[in-house]
């Protein structure tokens, strides 16, 4: 019922909001909780597991039970939902749903300061005035939409102002306290919110205290809620949630709200567990209120919203409220997110602030200056069950559920927790969590001792924590200086790390299939076409590169000759491949080396490691080039006819030259090969890739010049056998695995090498790499699929000898073929192997993994 | 979230760092002469103490230098260079 004075909150523009399909006013000012218990309304949605009747509880996060979607927020608990005109929300019952999409706005914002103050209650605001005014850089952060803390809720509290030039963040929760004293705030702003983050020299934990529900039976009647937000709906709300009002206490603090309850003209019993009263009661008799020493309420009576209450004295005590205190916990969780320990403090019957790891300091009512306690775990019920005495409203979990817990022989909280799922709710327990840990105490005959507090402190939407980075913000995407063309033409793309690259070019009417066999056609039977630009491409400079590529790669660099390339090898030290490409030897202290699309950085990292950390004598400069150099690979045995229209060059295979083509652009034109056929790879600078692209273009349109993507460069280098590092390897593979002892420098020590002859790495049974022919020929073996020898029975366990890496439709085979790594592969050729599918089993014979053009007869075209 | 000092550019946050795990593991001068369990301890042993660790950490999106510092793995306090 709402009084009709006081409170901080705006009589003169009464809004209209909206709970499932109910539509009452409230006023600027409220939560959607007090207007709620304004407009009299106290039931929620009822509870998740049980379906018992619940109500408002708490007036802040604590809230176990007034759970609401409001607008794109799934799920809030009602006590922190702000009203505005039209809100329109619905009560959940535990599970929230999420918006899709979310159209919410959020941001990030980075920031430091001397002293973050977190929380602006007494505590907070004497921390902030005193650090103001010492000339800090002072932030100080509070989830209301004022400041003021435990001042709002109470009767003529001012809130002192504070110094100039402390930044006030309101409406801001923090909910993480990481290492070097970072701190992240979820701060709501209209249509949104706000990620702060912050790195502070000091901070004040200044978060307060929750109060302890009692734990009687039936004690999660609509009815029933803690003293403190009895307090709070009075005076700061202008809410009496009850007239005839039992208020049941552990200790002195529920008396603050006896009193206001009278002086709002309601009916007070007050219980009190302990013998002696303190000296308040005689104040609470004086204006007519009755104190009861030594009792407690040991039931609720009441379906679905409290009636009486039943007194441990024998009596029933009709009423409509029932306000309990079972004592208070100091907020500790930023305290021990940050690695303070904490101390069970037998007076307060409550965890406090022990000993702080990071530079922060807790003060007031966080820092265990709450009232001193008589704790009651668990309160008697005159019929001696415990089924209804509930400690975790929002996960329904009972003093029954936590003693099967510790029946079984749990003795750890953690292990309890993870049992009866108690604190793990969108309420993380802040009501359960010490009353779980003094019922597990209690059972087994020991002193509480606390559970680690894990961020967030309250909920965090995903939404916020991805700010902007959704969508296309998500991650950076690469397109090459020929990108424009590639879309212009229908090209379909796949994603190759960052880059967009182009997979197929589809001709209308054509499937992948259809476009990808037409592709590899035109490379073997004529010339086709490839941006090949996001290779990565690094130049190796100094007086010592040939040395330095010499303990890099497992084969020979020192000898190439200025103006040849050759294929190289990179593995890591224990003795796995880590990358491949060709290098170009473009003068004798100068090396150009490509990498592998998507691990162009990591070869670079991995060259600087070794030159900054093993060999820092030597005199050798990595500098990575794959923005500046633009690739088209021209392939096909009529290439050379292509590229005699564009520029004047002859070129042995593995050579390469600097030359300027016929349109005056500057170029490096090597004779490279990645499918086997005569091919060219014309490099140049990004800013005349697009047009040489195109003048490329026009000199094979007259061969039927064809532009192919990169399922038909897979195609063509699996049909010679060429494995893909990262996709015929996994991390686990040797060169020696892939068959490619060649490579393998027998002279020279390079980084791995030594690995070659561990013991493991040479065993026979290694899996290696060799190629597949399915037995039925259009038969497709999907990549991944699991590989058994012949007649094995196919009932579990079934003995794996490996699996497929890659898996095409061949134009120059007519036929389906692929690659695998299996166990002891070179023992195996000719013999059928079989990938069981489920519903059925393509059955393929081992081969070399060499399928076409074994010689290497068609690389002079 | 460390805070990490780079000897070259002062205090930065850990998300410009990359971790290169326990330091002063060189590489062996001839891994040849080694046997394989020796190799192995080069490979793939590495102490795991609770408390001081020296450590390898590089600057990946700042002047990309490598550094050795010795941090407790119980406080994350940099004991040195910080």
């Amino acid at each position: 019922m709402r009084l009709p004075t006081g409170g901080r909150i705006d009589r003169s523009t009464p809004v209209r909001f909206t709970v499932d399909g109910v539509t009452r006013t409230g006023y600027p000012g409220d939560t959607l909780a007090s207007a709620l218990l304004g407009a009299g309304v106290r039931q929620v949605g009822p509870s998740v597991y049980l379906g018992r009747s619940r109500g408002i509880v708490a007036a802040g996060v604590e809230e176990p039970n007034a759970l609401v979607r409001v607008g794109d927020e799934a799920m809030a608990p009602a006590t922190t939902v702000e009203l505005v005109d039209g809100l329109v929300a619905e009560t959940l019952s535990g599970r929230g749903r999420l918006a899709e999409p979310d159209r919410g706005r959020y941001d990030k914002q980075y920031a430091h300061c001397d002293v973050l103050i977190v929380g602006g209650g007494p505590a907070g605001l004497a921390a902030a005035a005193t650090a103001g005014r010492s000339g800090a850089r002072v932030i100080i952060a509070d989830e209301q939409p004022e400041l003021g803390g435990s001042l709002l809720s109470t009767p003529d509290a001012t809130v002192p102002e504070l110094p100039d030039g402390i930044r006030v963040l309101t409406r801001a929760t923090v909910f993480g306290y990481y290492d070097h004293n970072y701190l992240t705030i979820a701060q709501r702003r209209p249509g949104g919110g706000r990620l702060w983050h912050v790195r502070a020299k000091h901070v004040v934990l200044a978060t307060g205290a929750h109060e302890r529900p009692m734990v009687f039976a039936d004690n999660d009647r609509p009815g029933i809620m803690l003293a403190g937000a009895v307090r709070t709906y009075l005076n700061r709300y202008a809410v009496r949630p009850g007239r005839r009002v039992v208020v049941c206490t552990t200790n002195d603090s529920a008396y603050a709200t006896a009193l206001d309850l009278l002086g709002a003209g309601a009916e007070v019993l007050v219980a009190d567990t302990r013998a002696q009263p303190p000296a308040v009661a005689a104040e609470v008799r004086g204006l007519g209120g009755e104190v009861r020493a030594g009792a407690v309420v040991v039931g609720a009576d009441g379906d679905p919203e409290v009636t009486a209450a039943q007194l441990s004295d024998g009596t029933t005590v009709h009423c409509d409220l029932i306000a309990v205190s079972g004592g208070w916990n100091p907020a500790v969780h930023l305290h021990s997110q940050a690695g303070g320990t904490l101390r069970y403090d037998e007076r307060r019957a409550a965890f406090v602030p022990e000993a702080s790891r990071q530079a922060n300091v807790s003060a007031g009512s966080a820092a265990g200056e709450v009232d001193p306690a008589d704790p009651q775990w668990t309160i008697p019920s005159p019929a001696g069950t415990l089924h209804t005495h509930f400690v975790d409203l929002q996960r329904d979990a009972t003093v029954a559920d936590v003693l099967r817990a510790t029946g079984a022989g749990l003795r750890s909280a953690e292990h309890v927790k993870r049992y009866t799922t108690i604190g793990t709710a969108h309420d993380q327990g802040k009501t359960a969590g010490v009353n779980t840990l003094g019922v597990i105490a209690e059972a087994l005959g020991v002193t509480p001792s606390p559970t680690t507090f894990r961020p967030p402190y309250t909920p965090v939407s995903f939404a916020l924590l991805a700010g902007r980075d959704r969508g296309d913000l998500h991650d950076p995407a690469r397109v090459t200086p020929v990108h424009a063309w590639h879309v212009e033409r229908g090209a379909r793309f796949e994603d190759v790390g960052q880059w967009k690259r182009p997979w197929y070019y589809p001709r209308a009417g054509e499937d992948m299939t259809a476009a990808v066999l037409r592709e590899c056609r035109a490379a073997r039977e004529g010339v086709a076409m490839m941006d090949a630009s996001t290779l990565g491409k690094i130049e190796i400079v100094g007086p010592d590169a040939p040395e330095f590529l010499n303990r890099m790669y497992t084969n020979a660099f020192a000898k190439l000759p200025v103006g040849s390339a050759r294929y190289g090898m990179l593995c890591k030290a224990d003795g796995m491949v880590f990358d491949d490409g060709v290098v170009l030897r473009l003068a004798e202290d100068r090396y150009l080396a490509t990498t592998t699309t998507g691990n162009a950085a990591a070869v670079l990292d991995w060259f600087e490691e070794w030159l900054q950390t093993e060999w820092p004598d030597l005199r050798v400069y990595c500098t990575s080039v794959t923005e500046q150099w633009s690739t088209i690979a021209v392939v096909g045995p009529l290439s050379r006819k292509v590229i005699a229209a564009v520029a004047d060059v002859e070129l042995r295979f593995m050579t390469f030259v600097d030359t300027t083509l016929r349109t005056g652009v500057p170029a490096r034109i090597a004779r490279i090969s990645f499918s086997g056929e005569l091919a060219y790879e014309v490099n140049v600078s990004g800013w005349d890739a697009r047009a040489t692209w195109e003048a490329l273009y026009a000199a094979g349109e007259p061969h039927g010049i064809t532009p192919y993507g990169t399922e038909t460069m897979h195609v063509l280098r699996a049909e010679k056998g060429f494995p893909i590092i990262g996709q015929d390897t996994d991390g686990t593979v040797t060169p020696i695995d892939l068959g490619m002892d060649w490579i393998v420098s027998k002279r020279k020590d390079f980084v791995g090498k030594r690995s070659l002859r561990r013991p493991d790495t040479a065993r026979p049974d290694r899996e290696q790499l060799v190629g597949l022919l399915p037995v039925d020929k259009d038969a497709l073996l999907p990549e991944g699929a699991q590989l058994v020898a012949d007649r094995v029975p196919l009932t579990p366990p079934v003995p794996m000898l490996g699996h497929v890496t890659s898996s095409y439709r061949s134009a120059a085979l007519g036929r389906t073929f692929a690659l695998a790594l299996l166990k002891g592969g070179r023992d195996l050729l000719g013999q059928v192997v079989h990938a069981p599918l489920g519903d059925r089993v393509i059955a393929a014979t081992v081969t070399e993994p060499v399928f076409y053009d074994p010689e290497g007869a068609r690389r002079d075209g | 979230m460390l805070l990490i000092r780079c000897p070259w550019c002062g205090v930065r946050d850990e998300v410009e760092f990359g971790y290169g795990g326990a330091a002063h593991v060189a590489y062996p001068a001839d891994p040849d002469a080694l046997t394989d369990a020796e190799w192995a301890e080069y490979l793939f042993f590495r102490d795991n103490p609770k408390g001081p660790f020296a450590e390898r950490w590089v600057h990946s999106a700042g002047c990309r230098r490598w550094f050795n510092t010795v941090r407790d793995t119980v406080t994350h306090e940099f004991l040195e260079a910080l």
